[in-house]
């Protein structure tokens, strides 16, 4: 189908969309790279009277890299994550994230804060947000604030964005010395929604793992972590022995490609393969 | 800035020919193309962003025509399977989907050319795997991919040999 009627706007400046996204409120919808808010017009499960198009807001866009973190612009689109010398030097769990994203034209126009505040449950960068221990910088009318990305992501489309709020950016620490990270998905097809995936990041000093951040996706309502296994592993170098704790900590949903218990056991091999992959 | 408007008019680059219109702003990019310009070339399946045959180029990089809005294209310069063909740019390509046999109903033919293009202005020496990953955003009912697979190393292989 095609979407419904809309009034269009295309602000210059965040201080203009936030101006459009106060004056309208809910009537409003963000419109970033589209690619998921696009198909869910044509679908008609989004009516928004009013999309407020920040495609051409150029201080929303880019990488940049300062003395603690790595700003990442909510424009920056997914093609340039994944070419970003940058990101594969100091993010390298978002560079293997990224060939998992959909498909080349998808990534040319989708956009890692398009990704983020959709909140899809089964979006790699979510969980390589909350992996990461990345922070989101929100703008609102009274200002800005900055949100953990484990406190981001709500539910299943919900995050902390309020009405009127536009998300600007998020911030990556630059990684620890002795700290790595490893990117697994499972897909039907490749650049399908994820079936399960997993990003792990922490210290493996000495073959031990220790500060440990595993977060899932496509096994719930949102990216989440894994607080059981994460502890298990914390000081040890097992990882078969400490994959049971996933019982406790995932609870899938099933859905049309996988039961309950099929998504726990590959998610299971999956982590398994990452973490080993992380240690050796 | 202007307030939220259910029209625009817009100013765009279509295969090196300016052109003016002005559309609702619901009308996508794919079906602009088609409808006001009369470029049929570009077609419309799933409209939702994933058959793939809708794939145009704006500024240069591939996108899907049916999730972008023809108003987001105001300025850009936007390139259709119509220019490629007639710049001669995809020759070799047309060429060689014929002698592989790589369309049957040639619905997503368009699409196809368009992102095997990409594929290899970025990656000039793919392997068959390469190619299947590049095209698993473009869906063929009729031939299996095996042809299109076929049809696109063949040419990336000729322009190697050509390159020594």
């Amino acid at each position: 189908m095609k979407a419904p009627r809309f009034a269009y706007a295309r602000p210059a400046s965040v201080a203009e969309a936030l101006a459009l996204l106060d004056k309208h409120k809910d009537e409003a919808r963000v419109l970033a790279g589209g690619q998921s808010l696009v198909p869910m017009l044509n679908f008609r499960v989004a009516a928004p009277k009013v999309l407020v198009d920040i495609n051409r807001i150029a201080s929303l866009a880019g990488i940049k890299v300062t003395k603690n973190h790595v700003r990442i612009g909510a424009m920056t689109r997914h093609v340039e994550l994944e070419r970003s010398a940058d990101v594969a030097r100091q993010l390298p769990l978002l560079a293997s994230a990224m060939p998992h994203v959909a498909h080349p034209a998808i990534r040319n126009r989708g956009t890692f804060g398009g990704s983020c505040a959709l909140a899809d449950p089964a979006a790699e960068l979510p969980a390589c947000a909350i992996a990461l221990g990345a922070t989101f910088v929100v703008a609102g009318k009274k200002g800005e604030r900055r949100v953990a990305a484990e406190d981001f992501f709500k539910g299943l489309y919900a995050t902390a964005l309020k009405a009127g709020e536009l998300l600007l950016a998020a911030e990556f620490p630059l990684p620890k010395p002795g700290y790595a990270s490893a990117f697994g998905e499972l897909a039907r097809r490749h650049g399908d929604y994820a079936m399960v995936g997993v990003s792990a990041h922490g210290s493996k000093k000495g073959g031990k793992f220790s500060d440990m951040r595993i977060a899932f996706f496509g096994v719930g309502d949102k990216a989440q972590r894994a607080a059981g296994l994460e502890k298990a592993l914390e000081g040890q170098s097992d990882v078969d022995g400490a994959l049971a704790k996933l019982d406790g900590d995932l609870d899938p949903r099933a859905d049309l490609h996988a039961s309950a218990a099929m998504k726990l056991h590959l998610a299971k091999v999956l982590a398994g393969r990452v973490l080993k992959e992380l240690v050796a | 800035m202007n307030a939220p408007a259910e029209t625009v008019e817009i100013a765009l680059t279509v295969n090196g020919e300016r052109v003016k219109r002005t559309v609702p702003a619901r009308m996508n990019l794919a079906d602009f193309l088609r409808n006001e310009l009369e470029l049929t070339g570009t077609h419309v399946g799933c409209e939702h962003g994933v058959c793939g045959a809708c794939t145009v180029r704006v500024d240069g990089e591939i996108v899907r025509g049916c999730l972008m809005f023809a108003a987001q294209a105001d300025g850009c310069k936007v390139d259709t399977i119509e220019g490629l063909s007639d710049s001669r740019e995809i020759e070799e390509l047309q060429s060689a989907f014929v002698l592989t046999n790589a369309l049957q109903c040639g619905f997503c033919t368009p699409g196809i050319l368009m992102a095997a293009q990409a594929l290899l202005r970025d990656l000039p020496n793919p392997s068959r795997e390469q190619i299947r990953e590049y095209l698993s955003g473009n869906y063929c009912r009729c031939t299996g991919y095996q042809a299109v697979v076929d049809a696109i190393e063949a040419v990336a292989k000729a322009r190697a040999l050509r390159s020594k």
